[in-house]
């Protein structure tokens, strides 16, 4: 890949750092949840404001619904993140990552005199750490760095450089 | 052949895995090595938090279990007296809803997923009861007492009605009927005393519903009666079958927060119905109101009011405003938890600041006060307690008993933290086990369920215990558990938990408070002569 050739070590390796960092936060946002065994997603989906907010809280009282929605969101932030740190399968995890950040952004909005039931440890104006991660996500995406390091090196050998 | 050569190093990379390549391919997995340390480290303090706390505490592991009614016998004959806002609500309790109500709940459900009030109630346990008289004062309220409890299928409009109950205008009458074995006394105040002394004496089990008394005499008339008949008496205190509140009597007992020295109770609302300026009936009238009789216990008549009849409790002939009405809620709580009954010393102050008359009343004065405050005191047990109130902002300020070990903050969740100068914690503390900001004890029932409860007011009851807690993980309403464990105390003679001594209690505390108010001065307690002077 042209744009892997031209990056200096040093960016390579400040871009690998960037996936895995997510990655970190991602799984161990999960492990947690994984280990709590009284943790449901019903709380946060209440807590839901903005234009969605009906979509959110229909998820919260239907209890099918909302097993599935624990499900999934345990296990998907979990495997995203492990496969990011890996780098295994990297591109479908970032997808996946950003997907799943996406809903976030979605239920909680950092609109304008919103105020959600989980306190925020910073002020945010239509951009929060969850859209910057989503934005750091694209930067990781743009920038395979999974074909150089990581085991999708391994998988996709036609694509690896060096 | 510099280029030749590269191109088939190039092949050979591709179709071998090098040293090289392993390096690369596996350099970020390491990172799992410290994070599952990471993981491994967390799991392990917490387990030792857990641990060593649980062992500290003793507190029993299990939730509050569900006590299960099985009754194929004959089905209880109730009566109801009074379906005024308390009564339509008991009949709920009791499995009798007014289709009118069950139609809005099953439009509710179907245009809000999130509301599951028609299921739940739809679920709730057939306490396997019958109605077979209603009686009450205002002509459509009877009738719309009769419709509720010929719902014998909790159905919405278009069901099929069951057998109507006999309409009574004088519960003398109702209390004389042989097809009636209990009643559920839903009347103001004022009448509490008279009509359960003589549904006592006529043999009919009773659910009264609190403040129990408007005097100091009735509250010693009332014990007579039970006593001397031995029927089941239940005091209306939904808040008995909180889960939360029977945790907390376990983390009491256990000594948890060491030895009390302050309860701090409160109650804050703020809009026109909560202040009990309800809206008036425009069909309440002389021709549909038997007025005479519902002023038959005042010393002192009056013409007839409307006001008066709708928004009773803002005034002493009828009620006794916030001691009767909200203090016995906060003192019933706190006497089921820690059993420290009737105060030494009872004192109170307050005043009428904000639902002056000009802007919420027409033709009358109101006369019990909207911002309250009672102060008991406990010298045998080394604690005051208390009670503080405004009906003119809902600022929720708790319930909370503190003690010198630590405090337990009570709703329908149960946090007790550590005292940072606690004298059991100390050690424990200094070595980073307990911190004070952390509760060491949280118990949150049904914490995987919803709430999708309606009004503010709704959810203020909900957030202090009086109108949902949970069994099985399963929201129930508090009420309907507290008729039931009425109901199934009658079938197997047994005492309930707001039976005549907690009754007493309450209602000596409570009138002492609003003896002070109206006197403006200590009221004493003395228990061996069982005097208030």
């Amino acid at each position: 890949m042209d744009i892997n050739q031209s990056q200096t070590k040093f960016q390579q390796w400040a871009l690998v750092i960037l996936r895995v960092a997510i990655g970190w936060q991602l799984l161990y946002e999960g492990i947690v949840k994984l280990l709590n065994p009284n943790w449901s997603s019903v709380g946060y989906l209440m807590d839901s404001k903005g234009i969605f907010a009906g979509l959110f809280h229909a998820m919260a009282g239907n209890p099918d619904v909302l097993r599935v929605v624990d499900f999934m969101n345990v296990w998907g932030l979990v495997i995203v993140g492990a496969a990011l740190i890996l780098g295994l399968f990297t591109r479908v995890a970032i997808y996946g990552g950003i997907a799943l950040l996406s809903l976030y952004c979605l239920s909680h909005p950092a609109l304008l005199n919103v105020r959600y039931a989980i306190p925020s440890e910073g002020s945010y104006m239509w951009i929060n750490k969850n859209l910057i991660e989503i934005i750091a996500l694209l930067v990781v995406l743009v920038f395979p760095t999974w074909y150089t390091i990581g085991i999708d090196r391994f998988i996709f050998k036609n694509k690896v450089e060096n | 052949m510099e280029e030749n050569r590269n191109n088939n190093k190039k092949q050979d990379n591709k179709s071998k895995i090098n040293r090289r390549d392993l390096l690369k391919g596996l350099a970020t997995v390491p990172v799992f090595g410290a994070f599952a340390y990471g993981v491994w480290r967390k799991k392990k303090l917490d387990h030792y938090r857990s641990h060593k706390l649980s062992k500290e505490l003793n507190m029993s592991p299990t939730p509050v279990a569900e006590a299960k009614l099985i009754w194929d016998g004959e089905p209880m004959r109730i009566g109801i007296i009074g379906y005024g806002i308390r009564g339509t609500q008991l009949m709920k309790g009791a499995g009798f809803i007014h289709p009118d109500e069950m139609q809005e709940w099953k439009d509710g459900a179907a245009t809000n997923s999130s509301d599951r009030r028609y299921n739940e109630y739809k679920e709730q346990d057939d306490l396997n009861v019958v109605v077979n008289g209603v009686c009450d004062l205002f002509d459509l309220r009877t009738k719309r007492a009769q419709e509720a409890a010929a719902n014998v299928n909790r159905e919405a409009h278009g069901g099929t009605p069951g057998k109507e109950p006999k309409i009574y205008t004088d519960y003398r009458e109702l209390l004389k009927a042989d097809d009636i074995d209990a009643v559920i006394v839903a009347t103001p105040d004022h009448w509490h005393a008279k009509i359960t002394i003589d549904a006592a004496h006529a043999g009919k089990h009773v659910y009264c519903e609190k403040g129990f008394t408007r005097t100091l005499e009735e509250v010693f008339a009332i014990r007579d009666a039970v006593k001397e008949t031995g029927i089941v008496f239940q005091l209306g205190h939904q808040g008995r079958q909180t889960e939360s509140y029977i945790k907390a009597r376990e983390a009491i007992e256990k000594g948890l927060v060491g030895d009390i020295n302050l309860v701090e109770v409160c109650t804050n609302r703020n809009s026109p119905n909560g202040a009990w300026v309800y809206d008036i009936d425009p069909k309440g009238n002389e021709n549909t109101i038997d007025w005479k009789q519902f002023e038959e216990p005042c010393e002192v008549k009056h013409p007839f009011s409307a006001e008066r009849f709708f928004r009773w409790r803002c005034w002493w002939d009828y009620g006794t405003g916030l001691s009767g009405d909200l203090l016995t809620h906060e003192y019933d709580a706190i006497n089921q938890i820690i059993k420290m009954g009737i105060p030494e010393t009872a004192i109170s102050s307050g005043g009428v600041y904000f639902f002056e008359n000009e802007k919420h009343f027409v033709n009358e004065v109101r006369e019990v006060p909207d911002v309250w405050n009672a102060v008991f005191e406990y010298p045998d047990k080394n604690f005051s307690m208390l009670y503080s109130a405004t009906l003119a902002n809902n600022r929720d300020r708790g319930k909370v008993i503190m003690g010198h070990d630590g405090h337990m903050e009570l709703g329908n969740n149960l946090s007790v933290y550590a005292c940072g100068e606690s004298t059991r914690y100390k050690d424990k503390i200094e070595s980073g086990l307990i911190d004070p900001d952390v509760p060491i004890y949280s118990y949150i029932p049904g914490r995987k369920d919803v709430d999708a409860v309606a009004s503010p007011t709704e959810q203020y009851f909900a957030g202090r215990g009086l109108l949902y807690t949970y069994r099985g993980g399963k929201r129930v309403d508090t009420t309907h558990l507290h008729i039931k464990e009425w109901i199934e105390c009658i079938r197997e003679n047994k005492k309930p938990s707001c039976n005549i001594d907690r009754a007493f209690e309450e209602g000596i505390s409570a009138a002492m408070a609003t003896i002070s108010y109206k006197e403006n001065r200590m009221i004493t307690w003395d228990k061996d002569k069982e005097e208030v002077s």
